[in-house]
């Protein structure tokens, strides 16, 4: 028997429309929320608190939790979740992301929807296990081995937490590809004021089940159903019979590891079926007369925000241009805002790695300064304010 | 009487070796793969245990029972035997 | 007319047809644990619609794309944690998992030991030829001491891994050990592992003519298939033997393999558990929203 959503045992199980909670919490309603019925997971500072809540709240709504014996445990139930007919999510810190990655690329690879919480912390390696970070932004891009491309999202509020992964389900479900919600150590353990959505104003996608024909079914093709890369969803149990496989294969699922024609098909079909939709979802404030810009994201928003607030007063031009959709990159915005100021500081709390993508789209056409900072603490708006120049 | 996919044979020669009753051979013909497949001998003393069946790696053979010759009722429902519940 | 089933009709209803003839080479063993599957399907009469087989990487794995069901071939060493999952998500499907001597024991072996501890209701069939055969021949954790392997050319000095009584250790519902040579036991194995609830394990001894055989110098598929007929024994005997039997019969006798059922108990699944669980917490939040609403009556 599967699990079907039932919006009044969410209202109850969640309880009043606002709310005084963590942000690590607030993941847990977004998913609650969002239909999530399974949850595999491992303890990990500062993520532990989504496995606590998750642990609590899952059974009440008829779900599944399921502690697992490690992280790479976590994500492999986590995908046969998914293919069981479940929304899945998992939640994890550094270490655990790197465990994740060999099977991060089995679900790229395989098509599989799932949701992946990464409250960053410090690294490498053990790091700083309760102060939170941003570096693992490049990896949730590239960390896999081989081709493919990731959705991320970086919530800068504790709301955003639970709206963020909402729509993290949302585009897992609509793209057939796992997707990381990146928060952080400041944001997981900060208690913040949220309100509840609606159920009316709540937007959800559901994954597109197959319903055709048994015989003219292909699995890994374009949908036969509407106009979209992304091929209809065949659950197990359903009787598809279909053979999902990591190796490379063709339209039918059989492996087809030694023709050339075939991965190259697969996999530029993987990768477009995300960037044909040029994906942007970014805040823009005070971007029309500026002449420098922050471009940020996550954490670093906030004090970015408040170094713009105290440069406009003293009468400088200064916009922020905040990415809530960090992968895939949003190229065309950023060449275009290039073209329009001088200067782009890229606040960031690591050594600098999204600024890479932001010089790149910047094509040389005006300044791009990195201002990083590590070791656990959020970056403060008087240390921004050097980079503006002046005091 | 048993009847080879000759194309699925790959040669292993196990339901030759197994027979209880020494009832098989390979047989002339090469296959696709270059073996032969089995053939029952022209003297042969099959008595339908269906070793062979239910040991081929490949599926590749096949027991049918001959209407003329008097089989036990269980050897033909279940391989295992016993009652089916 | 008595009704037949013959292999003739089980290729019809269980196998791909497109994907024959197998990838397996002359005289494997892994073709005939998936004969010995299907008979035990058959006799059981499930629902293909229903049954989902997982699998990790090795040549065992490639068994599921055989078959005319669901299947999912993971990475390697996790096949179990997968279908932990599917049968979270959808407890009415039927789990089978086809795993080797090193997706299992060797990078998988925590995700077994979780599973048969906590009695996740899948059925692991491992198929264990004592070496890494798909990938050329390294050595495997249960290959005996003294074999060669491309891995370890002047012979293996770590002892072999047991896994058949870790998962007794374990308390998994249902242990048995077979070999491929002989098919009745097996079948009837396989059809008990099947239909129990929780974890069970069976574990099939095949042969590797390509790689293992041929660098242990085992001699033709014939002499191999018999090596395994003379080091094994049942475990009733071996049992019987080492606790009463002569110094000169445990001699015989000691370099053996045990084959047979190891363990057949009957404690409840974790899915069965788990729907407890949730019921029972489920009922609960009945009960106390009642209470609240005859609370906010009294106050108004």
């Amino acid at each position: 028997m599967r699990y079907k959503r039932d919006p009044k045992i969410i209202r109850k199980v969640i309880g009043n429309d606002v709310q005084f909670i963590l942000g690590d919490m607030a993941c847990v309603y977004g998913g609650i929320l969002a239909g999530c019925s399974f949850f595999g997971g491992y303890p990990i500072t500062p993520a532990s608190e989504v496995a606590e809540g998750m642990a609590r709240l899952m059974p009440r709504v008829g779900g599944t939790y399921l502690q697992m014996e490690d992280e790479i445990g976590s994500i492999a139930a986590v995908i046969g979740a998914s293919w069981g007919g479940a929304k899945s999510m998992t939640a994890t810190s550094g270490p655990g992301f790197s465990l994740m990655m060999e099977n991060y690329g089995f679900a790229m690879m395989t098509e599989t929807p799932c949701v992946l919480v990464n409250v960053q912390r410090t690294g490498p390696s053990t790091g700083q296990p309760t102060l939170g970070a941003q570096g693992d932004m490049m990896q949730c891009r590239w960390g896999s081995h081989g081709d493919f491309q990731a959705i991320a999202l970086a919530p800068s509020t504790v709301q955003e937490c639970l709206d963020f992964t909402v729509q993290a389900f949302n585009y897992a479900e609509k793209y057939r590809n796992p997707v990381c919600v990146m928060t952080d150590g400041e944001m997981g353990h900060l208690r913040e004021r949220v309100v509840i959505p609606d159920e009316k104003k709540l937007k959800l996608v559901n994954r597109v089940e197959a319903t055709i024909d048994k015989d003219k079914y292909i699995p890994f093709t374009k949908s036969q159903t509407r106009d979209s890369k992304v091929p209809d969803f065949p659950t197990f149990g359903t009787g598809y019979h279909t053979y999902v496989t990591g190796l490379t294969h063709n339209e039918k699922g059989f492996p087809a590891t030694d023709k050339q024609k075939d991965h190259e098909k697969l996999v530029k079909r993987l990768v477009e079926k995300i960037t044909d939709d040029n994906l942007v979802d970014i805040e823009k404030m005070n971007l029309d007369d500026a002449d420098t810009v922050f471009v940020t994201y996550g954490a670093s928003a906030r004090p970015a925000e408040t170094a713009m607030d105290i440069a406009r007063k003293d009468g400088k031009k200064v916009g922020l241009l905040r990415l809530k959709l960090v992968w895939p990159f949003p190229e065309q915005v950023v060449n275009k805002l290039a073209k329009d100021v001088d200067k782009i500081i890229v606040p960031e709390m690591n050594l600098g790695q999204i600024v890479h993508s932001v010089k790149e789209a910047a094509n040389g056409n005006c300044e791009v300064i990195s201002a990083p900072k590590i070791g656990g603490e959020m970056h403060l708006p008087q240390e921004l304010m050097k980079y503006l120049g002046g005091k | 009487m048993i009847e080879v996919k000759e194309d699925w044979c790959k040669g292993c020669n196990m339901c030759i070796e197994r027979c209880p009753v020494d009832a098989l051979e390979e047989s002339d013909t090469i296959n696709k793969r270059g073996v032969r497949p089995p053939q029952l001998k022209k003297d042969n003393e099959c008595n339908y245990c269906r070793l062979c069946e239910l040991i081929c790696p490949d599926f590749a053979i096949t027991v049918l029972p001959e209407e003329k010759k008097d089989v036990k009722k269980n050897l033909l429902r279940s391989p295992v035997g016993g009652k089916i519940r | 007319m008595i009704e037949i089933r013959t292999a003739k009709e089980l290729n019809k209803k269980y196998i791909r047809e497109e994907m024959w003839p197998t990838i397996f080479c002359n005289g494997c063993g892994h073709g005939v644990v998936l004969e010995y599957t299907f008979w035990a399907l058959e006799e059981l009469n499930w629902d293909m619609d229903e049954v989902v087989f997982a699998s990790g990487i090795g040549c065992s794995s490639r068994l599921p794309g055989y078959i005319n069901a669901d299947g999912l071939h993971t990475t390697h060493g996790r096949a179990i944690a997968f279908a932990t999952g599917i049968k979270a998500a959808n407890p009415d499907l039927k789990l089978i998992v086809f795993t080797g001597d090193g997706d299992c024991s060797g990078i998988g072996g925590n995700h077994f030991i979780h599973a048969a501890r906590r009695n996740i209701d899948v059925t692991v069939i491992m198929i264990n030829n004592f070496i890494y055969g798909m990938t050329g021949g390294q050595l495997a954790p249960t290959a005996p001491l003294g074999s060669i392997a491309t891995t370890a050319p002047y012979g293996n000095i770590e002892p072999p891994f047991d896994i058949c009584n870790l998962a007794k250790a374990l308390g998994a519902n249902y242990v048995a050990r077979w070999t491929v040579t002989h098919p009745y036991q097996p079948i009837k194995s396989l059809k008990t592992a099947m239909k129990k609830k929780g974890f069970s394990l069976v574990e099939f001894m095949a042969p590797c003519p390509t790689a293992y055989g041929r660098r242990n110098k085992l001699g033709d598929i014939k002499k191999q298939w018999e090596w395994y007929d003379k080091n094994t024994i049942l475990i009733e005997d071996y049992d019987r033997i080492m606790n009463y039997g002569s110094e000169k019969e445990k001699e015989e006798i000691k370099h053996k393999f045990p084959i047979g059922v190891f363990q057949d108990i009957d404690k409840p699944g974790f899915f069965g558990e788990y729907k407890k669980l949730v019921g029972r917490v489920m009922g609960k939040q009945d009960k106390s929203s009642k209470i609240v609403k005859k609370k906010a009556v009294r106050t108004k």
